[in-house]
């Protein structure tokens, strides 16, 4: 028997990972070089979490989903329409700033705050999915206060798999150390799941899709409001990206087994 | 031979719009901006009513390959009068390294290696510049013209990255509401009834290397439209299936291509390079190749070279032949100490009208260098582009207005009317012939492009161009002995074939520094950023293999933008989809044409490429 659901997917965009990435202070704090003008992306990991929502609702007729997300409104246009060709939903959009950096606990309120207001919501049916991590920079705790925010006790992170039974309960897969995972069961929604990988394939591109969800995309793009996230007195010392390292060496004499001894050697050292 | 051709007969999804559009480029951007303009102006306008959707406006979709609209390659100056014409109030600021042009030099640069390929007659030349040395402007082994000729002068226009114009581009349009640009979605053909064509397929998706239905397939979707509007590029797949049913016009040839391929570097900090600065060179690294320098905002600089199809050795390669220029002494103290932030490739048709394909059919119009609009004499597309694309928007606004169906007929009265009486068509006219001559070498070449700019196209050089695949070696003298060196060489360690070819023809190694100088494999993650997603057929195929086996030139392995195409163990090339940058290069560097001008590889639409916005 399908449940019906109200998954609501809280997804933010980072800039595309593939393009350089210069971190920089600007005047309201860490950022990075030229940020608006990088391409972005959907935010893997949350991008994770849209696919298996879709799935989820693909699953159980009468199920909906919404794709709340925060950030410049052509950021937001420009990463739809890579994504709303994929999975079909109904996107709730904030004309908010970019980057990684705002304070956690205003990103939160914000969206607790956006998500309350969705017109047809039944909290009592509502799946709140997210990443659990972010390619930008991940607070680790913005999901959690969101849910904290509306009221939503059982919370799960790193979840891997999400299984529905007939009786509205659910099994969720968490990772935890050793590549194993735990195994939870919840009574029933409402709950919280930030997600890691999942187990889905990127959907492929499908037009019609595309064009279904633009019906209600643009205009919802059109009406985002321009949303202040406060600081909250947050201020960071310093940002830096991960260590990252390139070099190019050309060696024509050593065999397989000598540059695979110094690979070896290279990355134990660091 | 397409991917296509291994899916079986199936029902295949299908849709209904307006106005279906293959590819998202400058020419693009022309058609859907003054189509959104018009509707923006009225959205009331009962000319913009949907007539597969009744009340709702106009269903206007367009597909790109790309993986993002911003993942274009080209930095371009250009005079901007059709981007002008569309934006009165451009304000250059509001587009990432966009600026206006400053500065315009032309240079010819000597070689101060002695590696290139230079005939006596350059030899000498070179040698009385040499010995008039600063007594005749040389400097740093570069001969600056003391004038840019007018055909040649871009002062007044802009500087643009192409990736960030259509990004600023793309976003306006999509903000209007009317029009939908879905990046990520090759189009693999057209949909034909006969001659008429009666929308677009786009590629399958979960298919296997040799187009296979695998894991996850998805049919290619049929976008049904009552106008199909083509800007899919020179090598696009809509532009050669249109080709290929239709034929060319009478005397209509594609014979003359160029590589560009580029860098962008972000200058020392210290640099004296404006923003706004053009640079143009010729001579070196072979004297085919022309180059080029952009200064863009923020210590941004493109810098590349065009490697053309008249470049009659079979050792043609453009990375080597890049690595080398940007070292040349009169660049190099510039660039030195640089970092490269970005780098790609493209093809470029430069057959002029020449080279113009039907421009209209019953139910499709071309635009854009596809179309033949890029003017040689000028070195300028982007603005014919754009002009071609504004010129198609008002047509169909027109013809809207008049509710008459998008029939050749029609089309040909209207855009084609436009085209013909424009400045587009009038500088294709004065340029069709300003290439005559470098088929003979450099200095033919150079008298020829000045009789024809310097008489506005009344006289020019006659030449009897042959095909791209017949340039590559004209004589029968077969292949040299160092190619063949060059060529065992890479096929035994593995060693990028460019590299070995240049290395025994007398180059120098490059002394990489993991910074600008870095190996093609380095670049394609440092600059390119290429990637392709899962689940696509190769779009790179070799027709016969048979053929491959026996080619001694091996040009398209030598010319392959990213070093997607390697030697094969059986003599064929292997092919892969993971490192193309789709320049196209390896459809004009074939060697081998079983029939005709068609050369042995076959080009179709794929996903993926390149992932940076800067170029």
């Amino acid at each position: 028997m399908a449940n019906v659901l109200h998954i609501v997917v809280c997804a933010g965009i980072v800039p595309d990972p593939l393009q350089t990435l210069e971190p920089i202070t600007t005047p309201t704090g860490p950022g990075l070089k030229n940020e608006m003008v990088l391409p972005a992306v959907l935010d893997p990991w949350a991008a994770s979490a849209l696919y298996e929502a879709a799935a989820l609702a693909a699953k159980n007729p009468g199920s909906k989903l919404w794709l709340v997300s925060l950030g410049p409104k052509a950021k937001l246009q420009q990463v739809m329409m890579t994504i709303a060709q994929r999975v079909a939903f109904e996107l709730v959009p904030i004309d908010g700033p970019i980057g990684g950096f705002p304070d956690a606990h205003a990103t939160a309120a914000v969206l607790a705050e956006a998500i309350a207001a969705i017109p047809g919501l039944d909290r009592t049916k509502c799946l709140l999915f997210g990443g659990w991590e972010s390619a930008s920079r991940g607070a680790g705790v913005t999901l959690q206060l969101i849910g904290e925010r509306l009221g939503i006790i059982d919370q799960f992170q790193g979840v891997d798999q999400i299984e529905l039974h007939d009786d509205g309960s659910f099994e969720v897969l968490e990772r935890v150390e050793g590549g194993k995972h735990q195994v939870s069961v919840c009574a029933a929604a409402p709950a919280v799941l930030g997600w890691a990988t999942g187990n889905l394939a990127e959907p492929r591109n499908n037009p019609q899709v595309g064009m279904a969800n633009m019906r209600t995309l643009m205009p919802a793009l059109q009406k985002a409001k321009a949303t202040k996230l406060e600081a909250n007195g947050l201020s960071y010392v310093s940002a830096s990206l991960p260590k990252q390292q390139r070099t190019t060496r050309v060696e024509k004499n050593m065999t397989p087994d000598e540059i695979a001894t110094e690979l070896v050697a290279w990355i134990g050292a660091e | 031979m397409s991917a296509e051709e291994n899916v079986p007969e199936i029902d295949r999804p299908s849709m209904e719009v307006d106005i279906a559009c293959a590819g998202f480029g400058p020419a693009m951007g022309g058609f859907l901006t003054t189509l959104t303009q018009a509707w923006t102006e009225n959205p009331a306008d009962p000319a913009f009513e949907s007539k597969v959707m009744p009340g709702m406006p106009l269903q206007v979709l367009c597909y790109e390959r790309a993986d993002d609209i911003a993942a274009g390659v080209s930095g371009v100056v250009t005079q901007g009068r059709s981007l002008r014409a569309s934006f009165p109030e451009l304000n250059p600021a509001e587009i990432p390294m966009a600026v206006p042009v400053k500065s315009e030099r032309i240079m010819y640069l000597l070689d101060p290696i002695g590696a290139s390929r230079r005939s006596a007659l350059l030899r000498f030349g070179d040698s009385l510049l040499r010995l008039g040395g600063r007594f005749v402007g040389v400097k740093d082994y570069a001969f600056t013209l003391p004038w840019t000729p007018a055909f040649l002068n871009k002062h007044g226009g802009l500087i643009l990255g192409i990736g960030q114009f259509n990004q600023w581009v793309g976003s306006q349009l999509m903000a209007s509401g009317l029009v939908q640009i879905w990046p990520g979605s090759p189009v693999a053909t057209p949909l034909f009834s006969g001659e008429k064509v009666e929308g677009i397929r786009l590629a399958d998706q979960g298919v296997d290397k040799s187009g296979t239905p695998s894991d996850g397939f998805m049919a290619g979707m049929d976008v049904r439209a009552a106008l199909t509007v083509v800007g899919d590029g020179p090598v696009g797949a809509v532009g050669q299936a249109l080709d290929q049913q239709l034929g060319m016009p009478a005397d209509h040839h594609r014979r003359e291509w160029a590589l560009g391929m580029k860098f962008v570097i972000e200058l020392p900090e210290d640099t004296k390079l404006e923003p706004g600065t053009v640079w143009h060179s010729f001579g070196y690294p072979e004297p085919e190749i022309f180059g080029f320098l952009y200064v863009h905002p923020e210590r941004l600089v493109s810098v590349g070279i065009f490697v053309p199809s008249w470049l009659s050795d079979p050792s043609r390669t453009a990375y080597r032949y890049l690595q080398h220029y940007i070292q040349h002494p009169a660049l190099w103290p510039y660039l030195k100490n640089g970092t490269l932030r970005s780098w790609g490739a493209k093809s470029l048709e430069e057959s002029g009208l020449h080279g113009e394909p039907f421009l209209t059919g019953n139910g499709f119009a071309r635009i854009g260098e596809g179309s033949g609009s890029t003017n040689m004499l000028t070195n300028s597309g982007v603005d014919e582009a754009w002009a071609t694309g504004s010129q198609l928007g008002e047509a169909v606004i027109e013809l809207l207005r008049a509710q008459k169906p998008f029939t050749q007929e029609n089309l040909a009265a209207t855009y084609e009317k436009k085209r013909r009486s424009s400045w587009v068509e009038h500088g294709a006219q004065q340029a069709q012939n300003s290439r005559n001559g470098f088929q003979d070498g450099l200095v033919k070449g150079m008298i020829g492009m000045a009789l024809v700019g310097l008489t506005k196209g009344k006289f020019s050089l006659h030449t009897k161009i042959p095909p791209a695949h017949q340039q590559i070696a004209p004589s029968a003298a077969g292949v040299s002995p160092g190619r063949v060196a060059g060529l065992a060489q890479a096929a035994a360690g593995g060693r990028p074939l460019h590299d070995a070819l240049l290395s025994e023809r007398g180059w120098p190694e490059i002394a990489f520094d993991g910074k600008l100088l870095v190996t093609q494999q380095d670049a394609l993650l440092m600059g390119g950023k290429v990637q392709a997603m899962a689940g696509f057929a190769d779009h790179v195929r070799f027709r016969d293999t048979a053929l491959c086996a026996t080619c001694l030139h091996k040009t398209c392995v030598a010319m392959c933008s990213g070093q997607a195409i390697t030697h094969g163990p059986d003599g064929v090339p292997l092919f892969e989809r993971e490192k193309c940058v789709h320049c196209g290069a390896c459809l004009w560097n074939c060697g081998q044409a079983p029939s005709g001008d068609q050369a042995n590889v076959a080009f179709s639409a794929g996903a993926g490429g390149l992932h940076s916005v800067e170029n």
